[in-house]
């Protein structure tokens, strides 16, 4: 090896391995879950906070951490929305056991 | 904390990410995978702040308060029937945030850890991270518009394609210019403001500009595409900020994006570039001509529900029609009661039904129709031949026979094979054609019985006749 990975090239990678990992992840989620599949993955994209954060980081306020802190509401609107409907979807999937065995035995009486 | 403390958590935030994913393989792990990415979430937010803790975490934290009551307060409020709106809403938020980062790295990249001004590469990689969150901002919106029905207020929102002559050719240009710009952006020495603000501005026109094409069923396939992209905006910007977790999280979501538009092209046989492209269906709503000449039986809720209970095997085909009349309660309560007769009831959906993937799925689960009675299209079509009654509620392209006679629009599309059941009955508004503007052959059959009016009503007389 002659000298360091420029880090591009490092990002790349983890770029195309992420890829990878993802396809091969979300070909096994069943039909029935691609709605929360879609809001999960909308509270997942909401990570860009992570650089909102950081934007509106410095002491000094400026055009570029105003346009931070506005970015970290807009994320937060994002991460708390994703996952709680997400949840709330997961719940009303879950309701079914108790629900299916009642309608089994009311089948059978 | 030191960069390499950082990035490890930043891994542990990844992987949790890859595990909520994973989850989503089953109803049953779904929860414990939403728990994972929640914890991911914190993860990589409590890494954040550790990293900034000696700037600015007032507004921060106020910024962070605000958006969370808001997001929980929609997420708690919105109806099943409500998801694509508000999932499109979602997404451009996330493009709207991305172009804001954009900005603010462009301005300060000290602040991310970056030489400034930013070195080339990492212009590149913003250039491409803000014009595609532009892109989902903007498009996204209109998406949101057309799927809320707010076309009656102004025409851009309109569910029918809004369409004009050179309209490609226009968007091309534009594209070329912005790329044009982009690149200016990206030779220039230090700031170059007004190439990265042209290029901004037209990625917001173009977005608009390629969603409003797009005609309101095939809003699947705009509102999966929309969910790429915005994953690649954050992987763009995470490689402009040399940020793994930005590049993992928004690879991941790009892809799952990426996979759900190819699931739905396919389940219309249509190809992914004439869905963007657009125009399809323009004469939506109108009636066909020449149905004078063939008759179509017709019948009351009463008659449906008797041939209901005297069947042994019923299977309900829900479509859009069913989720805008919100039926999905109604429907149900008369799957219930039918059980308690002893009928066997199933549930079939077309991946394609509803406004988004999975709709219809979420509006059943909701009325809390057990998961093991609703089945995919390849699951249970070939047992329609077997099934006494089916009834289909609001779906019109998703059971088109037409779609196996060669030359037919749709031809090749795969259909639910409601036609070789023994007896049909479909619940629609009128005899209006559906998105494809294909008369349905099927509405037509000697064994189908058309049962008109609102699909909630129409069940709920069901329900009371049975």
């Amino acid at each position: 090896m002659i000298g360091t990975v420029d880090p591009t090239i490092f990002n790349l990678i983890v770029f195309v391995l992420a890829i990878f990992v993802g396809y091969h992840v979300i070909w096994n989620v069943t039909p029935a879950l691609h709605t929360p599949l879609m809001s999960v993955t909308n509270a997942i994209s909401s990570v860009i906070i992570v650089g909102a954060i950081l934007a509106a980081g410095p002491s000094e306020i400026d055009f570029g951490s105003v346009a931070g802190v506005v970015a970290v509401a807009l994320a937060s609107i994002n991460v708390a929305g994703g996952f709680l409907v997400t949840y709330r979807m997961l719940e009303m999937f879950k309701k079914k056991a108790p629900k299916a065995k009642a309608a089994s035995t009311g089948k059978a009486a | 904390m030191t960069a390499n403390q950082v990035a490890l958590w930043y891994l542990v935030a990844s992987i949790c990410f890859i595990l909520a994913l994973k989850g989503l393989s089953h109803p049953e792990t779904a929860r414990r995978g939403n728990y994972f990415g929640m914890a991911g979430m914190a993860v990589a937010v409590l890494t954040t702040i550790a990293i900034v803790a000696k700037g600015r975490l007032d507004l921060i934290l106020l910024a962070m308060v605000i958006g969370g009551m808001i997001g929980a307060f929609v997420a708690r409020r919105v109806e099943m029937t409500q998801m694509p709106e508000l999932v499109a809403a979602m997404h451009s938020l996330v493009g709207l945030a991305a172009v804001l980062i954009a900005f603010s790295a462009v301005n300060n990249p000290t602040a991310f850890g970056v030489a400034d001004p930013l070195p080339t590469g990492n212009k590149l990689e913003l250039f491409i991270g803000t014009f595609v969150g532009a892109i989902t901002f903007s498009g996204s919106i209109i998406a949101f518009g057309k799927l809320a029905g707010l076309g009656k207020n102004f025409r851009l929102f309109s569910s029918a394609p809004v369409t004009y002559a050179g309209q490609h050719a226009v968007n091309l240009v534009l594209a070329l210019v912005m790329v044009g710009f982009g690149a200016a952006f990206f030779m220039a020495e230090g700031k170059d403001w007004t190439s990265f603000l042209i290029m901004t501005a037209i990625a917001f026109l173009l977005g608009v500009l390629i969603i409003i094409p797009i005609g309101g069923a095939d809003m699947p396939v705009v509102i999966s595409m929309l969910n790429s992209y915005s994953g690649w905006a954050a992987a763009g910007i995470g490689f402009s900020l040399n940020n793994t977790l930005l590049i993992i999280a928004g690879s991941l979501v790009g892809s799952s994006g990426a996979i759900l538009s190819c699931v739905m092209c396919r389940a219309m046989n249509r190809s992914f570039i004439s869905v963007i492209l657009g125009g399809f269906g323009a004469a939506e709503g109108a009636a066909p001509a020449g149905t004078g000449q063939k008759s179509v039986r017709s019948g009351s809720a009463d008659d449906a529900a008797f041939l209901l209970s005297n069947a042994e095997s019923v299977v309900i085909v829900p479509g859009y029609g069913l989720a805008v009349a919100r039926a999905q309660h109604a429907v149900a309560e008369i799957t219930e009661k039918l059980i308690a007769k002893g009928v066997n009831v199933r549930y079939a959906i077309h991946p394609v039904a509803g406004r988004m993937p999975g709709h219809m799925n979420v509006l059943l689960a909701e009325a809390e129709v057990p998961y093991d009675q609703v089945f995919e299209m390849d699951d249970i079509n070939s047992d329609l031949t077997n099934t006494d009654v089916v009834l289909v509620l609001g779906a019109n392209d998703v059971v088109n026979p037409l779609a196996y006679e060669k030359g037919s629009q749709i031809y090749g599309m795969p259909i639910l094979d409601v036609h070789k059941a023994r007896t049909v009955l479909v619940n629609k508004r009128s005899m209006a054609v559906g998105y494809a503007g294909l008369d349905n052959p099927l509405f037509y059959m000697d064994k189908t019985m058309m049962v008109f009016g609102d699909a909630k009503k129409v069940v709920e007389d069901m329900v009371k006749a049975l």
